[in-house]
């Protein structure tokens, strides 16, 4: 199985979070497409974990995973006070920055 | 062919297909639902690769819990198809091209790279907990202690910030504007 | 002593900061105190250096160095010599005169320690002029009487035309001072060096070989120079406007020293202008015609300092001409008996303006005599030293002046006759209108009339005391076998040689010389004993409106210049420069206002915009990696 294989599933996964941030409007599917792509990087590095056979790239996976869970719940925060203000999800809403 | 390869395509499609489905599904729920196939197909990939330890560990967290909080305020927001806000067909015809220029980029880029290997279908020990176990609490522990830390400060801020105001809430047709 | 002769300078300049700093809280007698004592003390060390002068000394007291660079060395150094020593006694002398006549002039007014601080300072300037020993240190003292001057003019600063003379009067010496930094910095590039000594050395022996035009271009831009600072032809006008000071700096300024400026810079380059004889004919016609055109200005004017005024620009003219036959000893002769009686000349018209209240025009006096006995004979005294009356100083310099124009050019020497009988003329009409006849001016006027305080009469009889015996240090040839003055100033000054004019044509020329003066004195007097004073038409006319040159200028001049730079201002500055500079911060804002639209606030955008940054970087990195 020569790594290559590997290198394009994962880019591919990666695209296709990428295409989901740009494409939708709700706030809550676009942190779902980057756990999406957060996803796609851990399955290359435990590839090239096995190919070298060293074990602090799965590590890495490991810490990964704490910190996405640590973003998905503070995002998750922000994303339900902004309900409250708002009453919608829908990021075109968002627009003080324009201020 | 043999029964590495065969799994290996088979959670290869499974894959790819099911994240299509998160991106393009109208309904949010169907979205969260197939997240969490791409998950275990993914989960399946690590298996492949003997990393057992990951492999469980991306299931009780990503797919157990973390998809379960979406559940949960996707819920709670009562969000379904009718009120899904959608990007104009022109936004999202670019936002496909986009991606795909960024993927065929890449391709290109990592066609000629110089890295070349293979991965070996034997089993190899080191994804076994025992052994992650040894290299996390003795060459990594202290961002393992660091981790805790920043667990305590998400979920503070968590905390904070999803607080409900102690001040009453005007009136709820018209966000306050300042 | 020679050692000490920094300390000439010093004086007046510790006097300018004393007074100058406190002149809100000394009180005024205590400033007219510390000014007079400040130039007494600098005559007294000028004494002592004269008489170690007149024993030979002749040295250079290096300071410090001022300018020190690969090529130009330039040390703040003065120089010893006959002729700054000479001069230096007729500043410190005539200004400690000078500074003790105001401290009684000046008394009622305000601003009374402010004058003695500029008057002191002006007498550090001009002393640094004379003392440098190189062109550098004489153009600083240069600077600094221009920028005296103008502080005194208009030192009655609340009226607009005072200040507006005193703005005429620097200007004026501005112009000319281009001249003379183009003048040094010819003989920077020729020579290497500005300090006396070396340049005249190179001069005389061993310098480079140059052309003689470049001699005659350095030696006209000097005299340029001159021309602003002494008020020659074409810039003489703002010395009468600059009458609009208080006497006493009338007289200092511009009878006794900052005029007479000019005439020591010639002198002191007299290597130079011995290599350059265009350039003295041109000094010699100058002079020549200022000499004249002022006088016959003199003749119809009415007002008693104006008179004085063009005096003092046409005797200067007979100066210039002087140096203009290279008789540049006869020049600082002349300048010397022209310090004292046009001093004493100014100081007793102030007399008569202080006991007239402050009137000076002489179609309302008269008969002043009796009541101001010691004004008016000391007057007297000063008229018939200028006009050349025979026994005072004037005749003996005016008559080697004309003596030496005989030998030259006997066109210039005609030309001087007749300007030394408009001399005479005029200056007996000033002192037969003033002081004889009958009174013209109101009763109040009459009732005031009184003679001066003892300060300010003493001066004035020191003064007459000088213009009587002034001139016999230098008696011509018939007379004495030795020009006291001339063999003085041998040592630093070389006089273009001239054919020596034998006996009888000498006491020729001083027959006529006698004749002209007394001939036209009492013609100044008879004319004007019983004045009418009728409106004047044609030629006089002209000459009372001083033949119309400040219209002239106004119309070549500052017109075009004025509409020259509203023209600028209009299109160069608003419209060109304005417009590039606010242009630029105008389109900065507009780019401003357009990129300001890129912040749309929408979320999706900057992620979109993320997005495509993220590619272009991995493509470039990839196709340059490739």
């Amino acid at each position: 199985m020569p790594i290559q294989y590997y290198l394009f599933l994962s880019l591919a996964l990666f695209c296709i979070g990428i295409m989901g941030t740009l494409m939708r409007r709700n706030a809550i599917i676009i942190l779902m497409c980057i756990e999406l792509m957060l996803n796609a990087v851990n399955l290359l590095m435990v590839a090239f974990s096995k190919m070298y056979n060293d074990a602090s790239s799965q590590i890495f996976v490991f810490f990964v995973m704490v910190v996405a869970a640590a973003e998905v719940a503070v995002g998750l925060a922000i994303i339900v006070m902004m309900y409250r203000k708002v009453h919608s999800v829908d990021i075109n809403i968002l627009n003080r920055l324009k201020h | 062919m043999d029964v590495f390869e065969i799994l290996f395509w088979l959670l290869t499609v499974m894959a790819i297909s099911c994240a299509l489905g998160v991106i393009l599904s109208r309904n949010p729920i169907n979205s969260v639902l197939f997240l969490i196939a791409t998950f275990f197909s993914i989960s399946g990939h690590y298996i492949l690769m003997n990393a057992q330890f990951l492999a469980i560990v991306n299931i009780i967290v990503y797919a157990g819990a973390i998809m379960v909080l979406f559940l949960f305020v996707i819920m709670l927001m009562n969000l379904n198809a009718d009120v899904e806000p959608q990007k104009s067909r022109l936004v999202q015809l670019a936002a496909i091209v986009s991606g795909g220029i960024l993927f065929l980029v890449i391709l290109a880029a990592l066609r000629d790279s110089a890295v070349r290997g293979s991965i070996d279908k034997n089993a190899t020990d080191i994804g076994l907990i025992k052994n992650l176990g040894k290299t996390l609490f003795t060459k990594f522990v202290l961002p393992f202690e660091i981790s805790s830390v920043l667990f305590l400060s998400a979920m503070i801020g968590a905390m904070v910030i999803g607080k409900r105001e102690a001040a009453p809430v005007t009136d709820n047709k018209n966000p306050k504007q300042n | 002593m020679t050692n000490l002769v920094y300390l000439v300078p010093l004086f007046p300049l510790i006097g300018f900061l004393i007074n100058g700093l406190g002149w809100r809280t000394i009180p005024k007698s205590v400033g007219g105190v510390i000014g007079s004592a400040a130039v007494l003390a600098s005559f007294a060390v000028s004494l002592g250096i004269f008489f170690e002068v007149k024993d030979g000394v002749s040295q250079v007291v290096t300071l410090f160095d001022f300018i020190q660079s690969d090529k130009l060395s330039i040390p703040l150094a003065f120089q010893v010599d006959s002729l700054s020593a000479l001069f230096l006694l007729i500043i410190t002398g005539v200004g400690f005169l000078i500074h003790v006549y105001s401290t009684s002039y000046m008394h009622e007014d305000e601003g009374m320690v402010k004058y003695f601080a500029y008057l002191n300072l002006f007498v550090f300037s001009m002393l640094l002029l004379v003392l440098g020993a190189n062109y550098l240190v004489m153009f600083i003292g240069w600077e600094g009487v221009g920028l005296c001057s103008y502080l005194l003019i208009g030192f009655w600063f609340k009226n607009r035309d005072y200040t507006n003379a005193a703005k005429k009067a620097f200007v004026m010496n501005r112009i000319g001072d281009l001249g003379f930094l183009i003048g040094m910095m010819l003989i920077l590039y020729h020579f290497g060096t500005l300090t006396y000594s070396d340049f005249f050395g190179q001069l005389q022996g061993d310098g480079p070989v140059v052309s003689a035009s470049t001699y005659n271009w350095i030696a006209i831009c000097l005299f340029i120079g001159a021309m602003g600072k002494s008020a020659q032809i074409p810039l003489y006008t703002w010395l009468p406007d600059a009458m609009a000071g208080p006497t006493p700096v009338s007289a200092l300024i511009h009878a006794a020293t900052m005029v007479t400026a000019g005439i020591y810079m010639i002198a002191r380059s007299s290597a130079l202008y011995n290599l350059a004889p265009d350039a003295l004919t041109l000094v010699g016609w100058i002079g020549c015609a200022t000499a004249l055109l002022a006088a016959t200005i003199a003749i119809k004017q009415y007002d008693i300092k104006k008179v004085l005024a063009y005096s003092t620009v046409s005797q200067l003219g007979f100066m210039f001409m002087a140096l203009g036959m290279g008789a540049y000893t006869t020049a600082v002769f002349h300048v010397m008996t022209h310090a004292f009686f046009k001093a004493l000349l100014f100081l007793g018209s102030g007399s008569v303006i202080h006991a007239m209240g402050g009137e000076q025009d002489i179609r309302k006096m008269g008969n002043l005599g009796p009541k101001m006995r010691v004004t008016q004979v000391t007057f007297l005294i000063g008229c018939l030293a200028i006009a050349g009356i025979p026994g005072l100083s004037g005749f003996f310099s005016k008559d080697e002046i004309l003596a030496s124009a005989w030998s030259h050019n006997k066109a210039i020497y005609w030309l001087g006759v007749i300007g030394a009988m408009m001399t005479a003329f005029y200056m007996f009409r000033l002192y037969t209108l003033t002081f004889t006849g009958k009174f013209r001016g109101t009763h109040e006027q009459e009732h005031h009339l009184h003679e001066s305080p003892a300060a300010m009469t003493i001066p004035l009889v020191i003064l007459a005391i000088l213009s009587i015996i002034g001139g016999y240090v230098g008696l011509p040839p018939v007379i004495s076998e030795h020009h006291t003055l001339n063999e003085f100033l041998t040592s630093s000054v070389t006089n273009l040689g001239h054919h020596v004019i034998d006996h009888s044509t000498e006491w020729m020329l001083l027959g006529i010389s006698t004749a002209v003066a007394v001939i036209f004195s009492i013609l100044g007097y008879m004319a004007n004993r019983k004045p009418a004073f009728a409106v004047n038409t044609g030629i006089a006319k002209a000459m009372e409106e001083k033949w119309y040159i400040d219209e002239l200028y106004d119309a070549v001049i500052v017109r075009p210049l004025r509409s020259l730079s509203l023209m600028m201002d209009r299109y160069a500055e608003r419209m060109g420069i304005d417009a590039v500079v606010n242009g630029v911060g105008k389109g900065v804002r507009w780019g401003g206002d357009r990129v300001r639209l890129l912040q749309s606030g929408q979320v999706g955008f900057y992620i979109f915009i993320l997005v495509i940054g993220m590619t272009v970087l991995f493509a470039v990195s990839f196709i340059w990696n490739n």
